[in-house]
């Protein structure tokens, strides 16, 4: 057992957050977001050529630096200090993981390219009815020929306004609801009849509703099994999912020291209100929930290339306890804010955002834990 | 970063399974069974198999007997203690009292105590809390005064109250924060006593707890005479060792593996017991809710843990981040409690302590586990408010590691 980062694990976290220290401070960040695409190609670029960030979790022989899951939380915590809207999660690590682990035909160029810089992928999974259920699919792929046509909608598509890419799941044979019968291709976003509609998110994001009507696709398009697709999606998910676990933990950790420093300064009944034990306490318990948030998140990192089970088991433990802790340590900052907490101006109440929306991202608590049941108990019984 | 076990690790945690199923003193696993109250032999009984073997103190220093196990032996051994439902060693000589001789006594102290309490020559009781000074710890007025004797030899005369004095019905010797000096600021004027509790004077008053168990007790101190050479530390730096010692006390307070036998025994119940619906009380949503949070909040726990055991390998002794795992660690210790009487359903409720055995074998009265489950809930109320109560750990963490 070991808890120790390597020495390169520990550089690429300071190149990181000397990076975002030094050009994605919270103004610059404001400006980006505010800007018509809403994110910077420069910065993106910077990510690939300067940094060389977007290869962390690919082999040496696609290109990458070598990493995995534990380069992907590093880059990902950091994030979540800095409020990164830019689609590492997406590309690097949903996208990265879908081309890592299907043995799919072209991953090699296509991880070359998104190491580069210039693949942008968004993961078109969720539907407007099918709540945190990935197999609950209307979206088809009917076989045509060699290749495959595509119908259907895809609800909140996080990044796909910047995408060349989308990643779909889609459903190729069974009842709507069917764990079998899943499959995922891989898009074009510019592919003829692939229509969005964009809009911003309420975290400072850029989403889509994706339109897919009669869109044609090659065989080359089908990412992993037809019809046996659901395994790699839940895999990539729980990848997904222990990444954000990570960037929680950045944003929970910039919550809690926010608000220490907020309860120094702020002066009430002529003492700083941080020395009332009663918000002393509350500031502990939000200490102890980043910490133990921390350890879940480790934990998980280093348990996504157990068994199947295993894996599932241990990221939805760890989403359970981000979750809650996402909420208390949220809520708390703001309401040691006082009223300062409820405004735009103060960056407190954009990390509460960011938060809030990591709490229901890929599950919520009761979810989570009701997947946990169904692995420790059912399962077992 | 990794979780995987050497084969050393898994080499180290076979012969600790193997030694512990061998040598478990029967007689305490058959108490155990019996859920009977242990005394003073049982507990010696498997101290002194450790000791033998060299394992009763693995944190200590390699001189006086440490095992120098990395953080990762240290995690398998607790974790096999657990598993085989082992006793653990009483802390008051070996994680409290010892580590503050080892760090502040004097040689003559070291070679006096340490091999006697390695041995379970020597039971220790700690004498810190008062009647009047509780979480306000340093308040305490139990007096020491310094006086030649008619020999011509220092002494210091005490006198005073301790409480909750946990088994000093057992005890050879006690360690006793005592106030040397009555002018100074209420920190300064504290000093470390060791005091061999058969010296006249001393009155040892049994406290029932409402588990019906003779767990504490008062410690009455009435002119004890107390050799000067029995302090620990500088005279009025008393306190330096208090705090060094809670810190202590705290490491290892989280109880990790036990609380995972804990829950473990929880399901085993739940696997037995009905719900409304005459379904396995296991499959009860609400029940079964409450299970999986408990155990998600100890995966987190646990892991706290490691990370603090790690850091603390890498050259740092318990800090005040050890504030965490004692919260987090006696709040999960009270949930189990909770949710096994809530399991045990009607039969928590009868009370055989004291109550004369009928021989009526052909009926039990109510299964065997749900005896014992109300007077552990009641008795594990204790743990958010011994060893510095949790509203006092939020105060430590908030001044020492928050900066408050």
């Amino acid at each position: 057992m070991d808890f120790n980062f390597t020495e390169e694990q520990s550089m690429l976290r300071d190149t990181v957050a000397s990076y975002l220290q030094d050009r994605y401070d919270f103004d610059s960040r404001r400006k980006i977001i505010s800007s018509d695409a809403g994110w910077s190609k420069d910065v993106w670029s910077a990510f690939a050529n300067e940094l060389g960030i977007l290869g962390a979790p690919f082999s040496e022989d696609h290109g990458g630096l070598g990493g995995g899951a534990i380069e992907n939380m590093i880059v990902m915590e950091e994030f979540g200090k800095a409020l990164v809207v830019e689609p590492y999660l997406s590309t690097v690590v949903i996208g990265g993981g879908f081309l890592k682990h299907s043995g799919y035909a072209g991953a090699a160029d296509l991880i070359g390219s998104v190491i580069g810089g210039e693949t942008v992928i968004a993961f078109a999974y969720a539907e407007p009815q099918g709540r945190y259920n990935w197999a609950d699919l209307k979206t088809t792929a009917k076989k045509d020929g060699a290749g495959w046509i595509l119908n259907g909608h895809k609800a909140v598509v996080v990044g796909a306004p910047w995408a060349t890419h989308l990643i779909v799941t889609a459903r190729t044979a069974g009842g709507q609801r069917d764990a079998s019968g899943v499959s995922v291709f891989i898009v074009e976003k510019g592919a003829k009849g692939v229509t969005t509609r964009d809009y911003p998110t309420v975290d400072g994001q850029r989403a889509s509703e994706v339109y897919f009507e009669n869109v044609s696709v090659g065989a080359d398009a089908l990412i992993g099994t037809a019809d046996a697709g659901l395994p790699l999606v839940n895999k990539v998910l729980d990848e997904a999912t222990a990444a954000v676990c990570a960037e929680a933990v950045g944003a929970m950790r910039k919550l809690h020291e926010g608000t220490l420093d907020y309860a120094r300064q702020r002066k009430q009944f002529g003492v700083p209100i941080a020395s009332f034990q009663v918000l002393q306490h509350r500031m502990v318990d939000m200490f102890m929930n980043v910490e133990q948030s921390v350890s879940m998140t480790y934990m998980a990192t280093m348990k996504v290339d157990e068994s199947d089970a295993e894996r599932a088991k241990a990221v939805s433990a760890a989403k359970v306890q981000i979750g809650k802790a996402c909420k208390f340590v949220g809520q708390n900052a703001i309401q040691i804010h006082g009223g300062m907490g409820m405004t735009d101006e103060l960056a407190i109440g954009h990390y509460f955002k960011r938060a809030t929306m990591i709490e229901g991202l890929f599950g919520s608590v009761d979810h989570h834990l009701r997947r946990y049941e169904g692995l420790s108990f059912d399962a077992a019984a | 970063m990794n979780l995987e076990f050497s084969p050393e690790d898994l080499a180290f945690r076979d012969e600790v399974r193997t030694f512990i199923a061998e040598n478990y003193p029967e007689q305490l696993r058959g108490k155990q069974d019996e859920g009977d109250d242990l005394g003073k032999d049982d507990f010696l009984a498997w101290h002194k198999v450790l000791a033998k073997k060299g394992w009763v103190a693995p944190s200590w220093p390699k001189e006086w007997g440490g095992t120098s196990w990395t953080p990762t032996q240290k995690y398998i051994w607790s974790e096999e203690l657990a598993r085989a439902d082992a006793i653990a060693v009483l802390p008051f000589g070996i994680n409290m009292v010892s580590p503050v001789i080892y760090t502040f006594g004097t040689k003559e102290q070291k070679e006096k105590f340490l091999p006697a309490t390695y041995n379970g020559e020597i039971w220790w009781c700690q004498g810190y809390s008062e009647p009047g000074a509780g979480s306000d710890l340093a308040s305490l007025k139990t007096k020491a005064e310094r006086i030649t004797g008619d020999d011509g030899k220092e002494y210091y005369i005490v006198n005073g109250q301790k409480t909750w004095t946990t088994l000093a019905q057992f005890a050879d010797w006690g360690f006793f924060l005592v106030r040397t000096d009555p002018t100074a600021k209420i920190q300064e004027g504290i000093s470390f006593l060791l005091i061999d509790m058969k010296t006249p004077g001393i009155t040892v008053r049994p406290i029932i707890t409402m588990d019906g168990s003779h767990e504490v007790n008062e410690v009455w101190l009435e002119n004890v005479k107390v050799p000067v050479e029995n302090r620990v530390f500088e005279e009025n730096k008393g306190w330096t060792c208090a705090k060094f010692l809670l810190a202590h006390e705290r490491s290892g307070i989280a109880g990790v593996a036990r609380s995972k036998r804990g829950i473990e025994r929880i399901r085993e119940m739940a696997g037995t017991e009905f719900s409304d619906d005459g379904e396995s009380l296991i499959k009860d949503a609400s029940f079964k809710r409450k299970v999986a949070e408990l155990e998600i909040d100890l995966t987190a726990l646990e892991y706290t843990e490691l990370r603090t055991l790690a850091s603390e390998s890498a050259g740092k002794g318990p800090g005040p981040e050890s504030s965490l795992l004692k919260i987090k660690g006696t709040e999960i210790q009270q949930r189990i409690t909770d949710l096994a009487l809530e399991a045990a359903g009607h039969y928590g409720a009868p009370y055989f302590r004291g109550f004369p055995d009928d021989g009526d074998n052909a009926h039990p009265i109510g299964p065997d586990y749900a005896h014992r489950t109300a007077p552990n809930y009641f008795n594990t109320r204790k743990t958010s408010i011994y060893g510095g109560s949790n509203e006092i750990q939020r105060n430590i963490i908030a001044k020492m590691v928050l900066g408050l």
